[in-house]
């Protein structure tokens, strides 16, 4: 598959200035762009579509410190990324241990009425699973810099990109718990929807 | 640039249309049209002499509200189901139909894009006459959440117009041009946009003469008609109340009362108050409104426009205090309660230095002149406001493309055939945010043929889905083990297909001549039947200011032109005018004489506002 890395002449690393990212991304842009070929040959106009598009889709790979680190582990296991599917790694079973107890608040809530007590409790675990979301999202940007390090010695990645992976995984897990307690406390107003896609 | 002819930048809106163009200096500029106005109203009156728009078509809304078309961007790409509601409130008759949505006029039908194509015609006229010289080329604006149909639609609107549509602009980017070409803010800002039929909202980042969309949202059926129709429903229960007079079924005297509600709702953005002056058959309906009366009316609408700010924002990853300024965009935005609700959400003063009504145009005219290279230094990054996807097993939706991506942008997806010898596989593109396929708007089924015949699975076919520059989506096919090209057939869902538009086009041809005819026809009987009422109210307020032998001569003129009026000979209509205006000219000193001394009881306000 393509390697956005390289649209921006970058080494496939995972620590990237956003600042010098952006002035790349508007200088390419400005190359680029199909309004500055207006008055081209169609062929030429159709090539400046093309690779317009490409700038935009990396740009859009590795802006995000998290977006990166699911474009890079697409890239280094050569399969073709779609957006939002996030990589299929296992959830660990002591966190669906722990989430168990959410769930059953979870199913108690859909089968009675939504009782303030009930709707406290709800808000309370959904607090704590943002928490652990964040978290979940600090500690993979944190381990950049043991990917850089192993990228420049030519070390050993496969055990970093499942680490990785598995840090993904439980991220999606706890969305989707997460989404369920909004919408269970009744706080959704479509946007839970809106963020899925 | 091998192409040295002008481009025009036109706002194409719900009520109404602006023609721009950027000046020798680099000032953008509207267009006037002849007499010096520089709004169109986006108004087509269909009349058996042929065709006329603006304000000569407003003029025929209450007389004729059943072949006079307004507000017809509320229809452009939408299928049935869409309008069904919008076509209960309109005069004109929208027609059932599986496709593209149709308007009956007499024994013909007409499409949203064809009715369109007459605005636009006469903005290129407006544009060639002020200019001096052909205009083929321009730059369109569409809300920014327009979906993929209704932005073809504007397109096949501006080839049936005979204009080359370079580029479709979203509304609150091309302002936000307007701005950056007046004075260069830094920063993120955020665009609010209600119009007369749509809302759009836009989170940009300005930096370095980049301007790069990061998020947008809105919804392309909310806009100030939507005032006129709740202040609408408000007068008819008024009036059945006070007068015991159900005028709901009466599409002449509902006209009437939405030319005067809308109107009210204007002046109500600068007053607390102000009167309603309508004489209907038997009675005169007279109506104190204050800004109370209309903002609960209103404020269900405003508050909906405050759900898509909200995720525009949370898309951009923003928070509403990130948000170095809001700039307001819209006729709607004059609206007091529209601004402070806008002002509560974003903590911060709106401004809207720019004329609203003009800054789309203008903004559109800086992009014009940004595709002819006359302006190299700033760039617009936009994105697509809907997520597209295709339609998979059990009618989910598998989104290739998300929101919010910025454009030009491009998927690739690969098919396959499940059964042995297949050799076509067809798939089904949608827009939207929902799960199921149901639930999103279906842009168009795709026939993929000519695939060579192998067993079940072979094939390996890859689709390319491109969105352009315009938000538009374009589609390529090959198979990958032959390397052959799959050619697509395209079915659009509610759009027009490319032998209907060139129909179209060659049809725009054989009617422009009886078009142009009938315009100035209804002009000047217009113009005939203004001096005919001038002259009558004189009469009946000043007869004693002139002698009888005068009076004849001012009967017999009168008689003369009621005579021609209603024929379709233009130049007697417009001589027996002429020869009115000659024999009253002392009517007219008598009276301002009169005036001058006080004689003449000064005509009320709300009277003088109601002719205009």
């Amino acid at each position: 598959m393509t390697d956005y890395f390289e649209v921006f002449g970058l080494p496939r690393k995972l620590r990237i200035d956003p600042e010098a990212l952006q002035r790349s991304f508007y200088e390419l842009s400005r190359r680029h762009h199909p309004d500055f070929h207006q008055g081209a040959g169609a062929e030429a106009q159709a090539r400046a579509l093309e690779a317009s598009a490409l700038v935009n889709r990396a740009y859009r790979a590795l802006r995000d410190p998290l977006g990166r680190v699911e474009y890079l582990i697409a890239l280094e296991e050569g399969r073709e990324l779609r957006e939002e599917t996030t990589a299929k790694a296992k959830v660990p079973t002591d966190l669906l241990a722990e989430m168990l107890e959410v769930q059953e608040a979870l199913e108690e809530a859909k089968a009675s009425e939504l009782t303030e007590k009930i709707a406290a409790r709800l808000r309370e675990e959904r607090q704590r699973l943002q928490e652990r979301y964040q978290a979940e999202a600090d500690a993979l940007v944190a381990s950049a810099p043991e990917w850089d390090a192993a990228i420049d010695s030519g070390g050993e990645r496969r055990a970093l990109l499942e680490r990785f992976k598995q840090r993904l995984a439980v991220r999606a897990y706890l969305r989707t718990v997460i989404d369920d307690l909004t919408q269970a406390i009744g706080e959704d107003d479509g946007r839970v929807a809106h963020r899925r896609h | 640039m091998t192409d040295v002819s002008r481009i025009v930048g036109i706002d194409l809106g719900t009520t109404n249309s602006l023609v721009a163009y950027v000046d020798g200096a680099g000032v953008p500029r509207v267009i006037p049209d002849a007499e010096g106005r520089r709004l169109l109203p986006s108004i087509v009156a269909y009349t058996p002499n042929g065709v006329v728009v603006g304000e000569t078509a407003r003029r025929q809304l209450a007389r004729h509200p059943g072949r006079t078309i307004y507000s017809v961007k509320r229809f452009m790409g939408r299928g049935w189901d869409d309008v069904r509601d919008e076509a209960r409130h309109v005069p004109f008759e929208i027609v059932p139909s599986a496709e593209v949505v149709r308007i009956r006029i007499d024994d013909r039908e007409v499409t949203p894009p064809e009715v369109s194509a007459h605005v636009l015609r006469a903005l290129k006229q407006q544009a060639e006459r002020h200019l001096g010289e052909a205009i083929e080329q321009a730059v369109i604006t569409v809300p920014a959440y327009f979906n993929d149909a209704q932005r073809q639609a504007t397109k096949d609107a501006g080839r049936i117009a005979g204009l080359e549509v370079l580029r479709i602009v979203n509304e609150p980017t091309a302002a936000s041009l307007a701005y950056g070409l007046q004075r260069l803010a830094q920063g993120v800002i955020a665009v609010y946009d209600l119009g007369g039929g749509t809302f759009d909202i836009s989170i940009l980042r300005v930096k370095d003469g980049v301007f790069e969309v990061l998020a947008t949202n809105g919804n392309t059926h909310l806009g100030g008609d939507d005032f006129d129709r709740a202040l609408v429903e408000w007068l008819l229960a008024d009036v059945r109340a006070r007068h015991g007079v159900d005028l709901t079924a009466d599409q002449e005297a509902v006209q009437e009362l939405r030319l005067g509600a809308e109107a009210a709702k204007c002046r109500l953005s600068t007053e607390e108050r102000t009167a309603l002056t309508i004489p209907f058959e038997g009675f005169t309906y007279r109506r104190e409104i204050t800004r109370a009366d209309l903002e609960p009316l209103i404020a269900p609408l405003v508050d909906a426009t405050l759900g898509p700010c909200r995720m525009a924002l949370a898309d951009a990853g923003l928070a509403a205090a990130e948000i170095a300024e809001v700039v307001l965009v819209g006729g709607s935005t004059r609206v007091p309660l529209v601004r402070r609700r806008v002002e509560e959400l974003f903590g911060k003063t709106p401004h809207s230095q720019l004329n609203p009504d003009e800054v789309v145009a203008l903004g559109a005219a800086v992009q014009a002149q940004i595709l002819a290279g006359g302006i190299t230094d700033m760039l617009l990054l936009d994105v697509t406001p809907l997520s597209l996807g295709i339609e998979t097993l059990g009618g989910i939706v598998s989104v290739l493309i998300p929101r919010n991506t910025t454009i030009p942008t491009l998927a690739k997806e690969y098919f396959t055939t499940s059964v042995d010898g297949q050799t076509a596989v067809d798939m089904h593109v949608l827009q939207g945010e929902r799960e199921l396929a149901k639930d999103n708007r279906s842009l168009a089924r795709f026939d993929l043929s000519g695939i060579d015949p192998m067993p079940a699975g072979m094939p390996r076919i890859e689709v390319t889905f491109l969105i352009d520059a315009n938000g538009i989506l374009q589609v390529q096919s090959k198979e990958l083990r032959t390397g052959k090209a799959a050619s697509i057939e395209v079915k659009p869902t509610y759009g027009l297909t490319e032998e209907q538009v060139t129909q179209m086009v060659e049809d725009s041809f054989t009617h422009a001549e009886a078009d142009v005819n009938a315009r100035l026809l209804i002009e000047t009987r217009t113009e005939a039947e203004t001096v005919l009422n001038h002259v009558q109210r004189a009469l009946a307020q000043a007869a004693d200011l002139i002698r009888p032998d005068e009076r004849q001569a001012i009967d017999r003129a009168v008689a003369a032109l009621r005579a021609v009026e209603r024929g379709t000979d233009r130049d007697a209509i417009r001589e027996r005018t002429i020869e009115l205006n000659q024999v009253t000219e002392r009517l007219a000193e008598a009276m301002m004489d009169a005036a001058l001394k006080g004689a003449v009881a000064s005509r009320r306000a709300d009277e003088i506002l109601r002719e205009r």
